[in-house]
């Protein structure tokens, strides 16, 4: 059960194994495991059944893929066929999707069948996957704590090798926090590099999905299979066909690793400033050099995506009012009422607090001084990330300020909730493509997460640093002790 | 106190194209609910808009027909209110920066000119459809109709009776159908009028508190209700009473405006740039491609009826009412060897409107096709046919009695109309009709001016019509007096 996607691509190509044996393993550690982990929304073994057994024969046809036949789990948030699709939340607890995102029609292509949806933050708000109308995700490295969020299942159950791989979101670090908080790898491509279609919206102008895996080289497999345009969505970007996995054997001597002086202030400390301070060194020992750089508009990151992301969303979330599909309350006396009671009890309340944020922000009076100025901002935050990646090819930090917070620890505090988020945010706002990975482990055994982050379209030498990294560690091999495992 | 009307229309023209402005679903009229409404149309989750090319491309044409300024770089906002038949919960319209700014259309009112000054046009997206009638103590949705293309056209409060509000709302009408935006069926909702509506003191430089009629769709409602909606402001305002600021919907049935909402109901739309669509480049190739596809406009026909063909400026602008009717006037003027556009002017503007009126038919749908009538009128130019009789081919070609080009041929041969011209054989009858009616020329030659006519009438009599009534005048009156 610890392969990667890459071993598991060659034991189906050998013939060692079907798909339909790889999916019964998988489902059968979903279902010991989920009980206790709360990883999964949806599992369906008929479905991923058949799917497993039409990859089976798409390779015995000798037309399958290299990853064709291999499982991967996908977050809730993308509409999937037949599936249940809730993205976490009340209001689409009875919503079973009429079609595919692009997400998921990619990896049916290419013959990998899903092996159930994954829990989150409710619509994808949230740093520790308690928002999810479904109850908590718990941390495999320890139950008592948080996976990050608000791609937490989908983390979780990467690290607990439920799933091989699964797909994630990512508006201000959706992926790359709960994979530090996991131990796995994960990547947020450049914004317009996975298509949005299907793929229930946050925040338009932030939200890409991307990969959660073991290693770098299967994020970059299955980068190849996400990546590419698609008509249907106006901001996805026609650019040539690339192989993300080309770069992966690049020797780092040369490479310019910029290191931000904000990032590394006085916030940064213990075991996660240990951590990161080793794999700086790891790396120049692999022949990167580094150079500091400033991000000096940095520190605003996190208030102006907390304009934006809250207008978009409030806008974005419009569409849940109780008359097509999804949650109705039962009783109403006329449509005011109807849509009141439906949101008021559709909803949890991080939703609504970003929604009524958003409304404020864009409401008559305060638009120009909060949205607006909260979209110049942005535009310094790009402008800083530009200037950086003059001197640098690949800027490196924390992905996360502490190792996994016990469950209920920040509930009771927004605030002290969203600045989980503080070094990941600013790489949404740019629209740049940005990774986490391990680097190591705190005094308490919970996995620490490492950052990189890559200039626009340079996803190949962003996993190539990783990739070396990763052949000079095993931090991303260790894996939580789960109950059963021998 | 004297009172002034201040009026400003907006207007929802639907454009023309195949299919919805962010969608692929069709946007025919009629079809069964909900059987043109895709995933993207009903707002499912996930689901994202495309900007259809062809809106804009109608956006442009537009644009150029009123010479206003095509924003180079303009883009789509989200306008946020909840109502049923509003799937998303916002509309996608264009907000800050309109496809379209300034431009100007200049109508005919009476024997006046007038131009109204227009202030935007921006691309939006139509809603669906709220069914009351048909579900009892529920309400139906359709949402056929929701992401239908609309070009809204904003007007200056330039205009000041409701005559001159219909002028210009029907010169609209004339351009978008002509430049092919829109098929101006107003029955169908494809060009919907807003009136807003204001009274002042005559010599007041503000303007007083307007109401906005909504939803016109006839010419007819729309004049009824401005001028009762002028009428009950001055009414309120001569009572004492202060106009509130309200959206009203006029009745046709009673011919009153009624309040939907007062300001009080007023929404905050939040507006702010939907980040589902990029920002609409215009390119300059694009807009002189678009530019050298448009058709010759209204008023420049109008200019060219007037300059090369001597047309008054009446008969112009008649011509030019659609652009069917000024394209079948061209083609008739076009079939004529020796051109007459005055002839044909007349013609089209006389006994084939008059004849398309009795039979409610259209230009389009006209029993005569433009070759016919010219055929007709060639044979009234070189004397074939009277003017009498020519109204009999008229009349005979409309009933269908010959086909093809040259109808008009067929019909006086096979009735043998064609006209006398041969003074020889008019001088005949002549003769014969003076020798059976001596008392009548006797009259004549001892003064009697009538007796002339009534010789006139026996000539053409025994000519069974077909003698030249010129030549007939002339020879009889040379062999009396002779």
């Amino acid at each position: 059960m610890n392969a990667t996607l890459k071993s598991l691509s060659t034991t189906l190509a050998a013939g060692k194994a079907s798909s339909v044996e790889l999916c019964q393993d998988y489902l059968a550690r979903i279902q010991a495991l989920n009980v206790s982990l709360n990883a999964f929304i949806s599992v369906d073994a008929d479905k991923t059944l058949a799917e497993a057994r039409a990859a089976d024969a798409l390779r015995a046809s000798g037309q399958g893929g290299l990853l064709t036949g291999a499982p991967i789990a996908h977050k809730d948030i993308f509409c999937a066929e037949g599936w249940l699709t809730t993205c976490g939340s009340k209001m689409l607890s009875n919503f079973i999707s009429p079609y595919d995102a692009h997400v998921i029609e990619r990896f049916k292509a290419a013959g990998m069948p899903c092996l159930g949806k994954t829990n989150m933050d409710e619509f994808a708000m949230g740093s520790s996957n308690e928002t999810s109308f479904y109850g908590p995700v718990r941390n495999p490295w320890d139950a008592e704590r948080v996976p990050g969020g608000s791609s937490g299942g989908s983390a979780a159950c990467v690290a607990a090798r439920m799933a091989p791989a699964a797909t994630g979101t990512d508006t201000g670090g959706s992926i790359r926090q709960p994979a530090a908080l996991c131990g796995i790898t994960g990547l947020k491509p450049t914004y317009g590099v996975v298509s949005r279609y299907g793929m229930i919206a946050f925040a338009s102008s932030l939200d890409q999905g991307g990969p959660m895996a073991q290693t770098a080289e299967d994020c970059a497999l299955l980068l190849n299979v996400m990546a590419g345009f698609d008509a249907r969505d106006s901001t996805s970007l026609e650019r040539p066909k690339e192989d993300y996995a080309r770069g992966l054997n690049q020797p780092l001597a040369g490479l310019r690793i910029g290191l931000p002086r904000e990032f590394f202030g006085p916030g940064l400390v213990g075991d996660t400033a240990k951590a990161v301070e080793e794999a700086i060194a790891q790396l120049r020992k692999l022949g990167a050099e580094t150079v500091e750089v400033g991000l000096p508009n940095s520190n605003l990151s996190v208030a102006a995506y907390y304009v934006l992301a809250p207008a978009e969303a409030s806008s974005n979330l419009s569409r849940f009012d109780g008359v097509r599909y999804g949650y109705r309350t039962p009783e109403y006396r006329d449509l005011t009422d109807m849509y009141e009671k439906t949101r008021a009890e559709g909803f949890g309340s991080e939703v609504k607090r970003r929604i009524m944020i958003g409304s404020y922000v864009l409401s008559h009076g305060y638009y120009d001084a909060y949205y607006i100025q909260a979209q110049r901002l942005r535009r310094l935050i790009a402008n800083d990330f530009s200037a950086a990646f003059q001197q640098c090819d690949v800027i490196l930090s924390p992905t996360a300020p502490t190792t996994a917070f016990k469950l209920g620890e920040k509930t009771a505090d927004p605030v002290e909730m969203y600045l989980s988020d503080i070094y990941t945010i600013a790489v949404n706002l740019a629209g740049l493509p940005g990774m986490s990975l391990p680097c190591g482990f705190d005094a308490r055994g919970l996995p620490i997460g490492l950052q990189l982050i890559g200039n626009y379209f340079d996803e190949a030498r962003m996993l190539g640093v990783a990739h070396q990294y990763q052949l000079a560690t095993d931090w991303h091999q260790r894996r939580p002790a789960m109950e059963g495992d021998a | 106190m004297q009172w002034e009307t201040v009026i400003g229309l907006e207007v929802h023209t639907q454009l023309t194209t195949q299919s919805k402005i962010f969608s692929g679903a069709s946007i025919a009229f009629g079809a069964a609910p909900n059987t043109q409404a895709c995933q993207v149309d009903i707002a499912l989750p996930g689901v994202l808009p495309v900007l259809n090319k062809g809106a804009v491309e109608r956006g442009i044409r537009f644009g150029l027909a009123i010479g206003a300024k095509l924003n180079r770089i303009n883009s789509f906002d989200r306008k946020n209110y909840f109502y049923p038949d509003l799937p998303k919960g916002y509309q996608i319209s264009q907000f800050a920066l309109p496809i379209v700014e300034g431009g100007e259309l200049t109508v005919q009112v009476g024997d006046a000119e007038k131009t109204i000054r227009i202030t935007r046009a921006h691309l939006e997206e139509d809603a669906g459809k709220s069914l009351h009638e048909d579900f009892h103590g529920m309400t139906g949705i359709d949402l056929n109709r929701a992401g239908t293309p609309l070009l809204e056209i904003v007007s200056e409060p330039d205009m000041r009776s409701a005559k001159e509000a219909v002028a210009y709302a029907k010169a609209l009408h004339t351009l978008v159908t002509w430049i092919g935006i829109c098929d101006g069926n107003m029955q169908e909702g494809s060009f919907r009028v807003d009136a807003n509506v204001s009274v002042r003191p005559v010599g007041q430089k503000e303007f007083g508190t307007r109401r906005e009629i909504k939803n016109l769709n006839s010419f007819r409602f729309m004049e009824q209700a401005i001028n009762y909606e002028i009428r009950w402001q001055i009414e309120q305002i001569e009572d004492g009473h202060k106009i509130q600021q309200a959206t009203v919907l006029f009745d046709p049935d009673k011919c009153e405006t009624r309040a939907m909402r007062s300001k009080e109901d007023a929404h905050d739309y939040r507006y702010f740039p939907d980040p589902d669509l990029l920002p609409v480049q215009l390119d300059e190739d694009w807009i002189e491609q678009v530019r050298a596809g448009l058709p010759e406009l209204p008023q420049q026909k109008q200019a060219r009826y007037q300059g090369e063909w001597n047309l008054s400026a009446y008969d112009a602008a008649t011509l030019t009412g659609s652009r069917a009717l000024a394209d079948y006037f061209e083609a008739v003027v076009a079939g004529l060897t020796k051109p007459d556009p005055k002839l044909a002017a007349n013609w089209v503007m006389g006994d084939l409107s008059a004849t398309l009126n009795k039979d409610n038919l259209d230009i389009a749908d006209s029993r005569i096709s433009a070759a016919q009538l010219a055929g007709l009128l060639a044979r009234i130019q070189d004397g074939t046919l009277s003017g009498k009789l020519a109204k009999q081919v008229f009349e005979a070609m409309w009933a269908g009695e010959a086909e093809g080009d040259n109808a008009a041929d067929a019909i006086i041969e096979a009735r043998g109309l064609k006209q006398v011209s041969d003074s020889g054989e008019i001088e005949k009858i002549i003769d014969e009709v003076m020798a059976a009616n001596a008392k009548s020329v006797e009259e004549f030659r001892s003064g009697k001016e009538k007796a002339f006519n009534a010789l006139v009438g026996q000539v053409m009599k025994a000519s069974k019509g077909k003698a030249n009534p010129q030549q007939v005048n002339d020879l009889l009156r040379q062999k009396l007096n002779a």
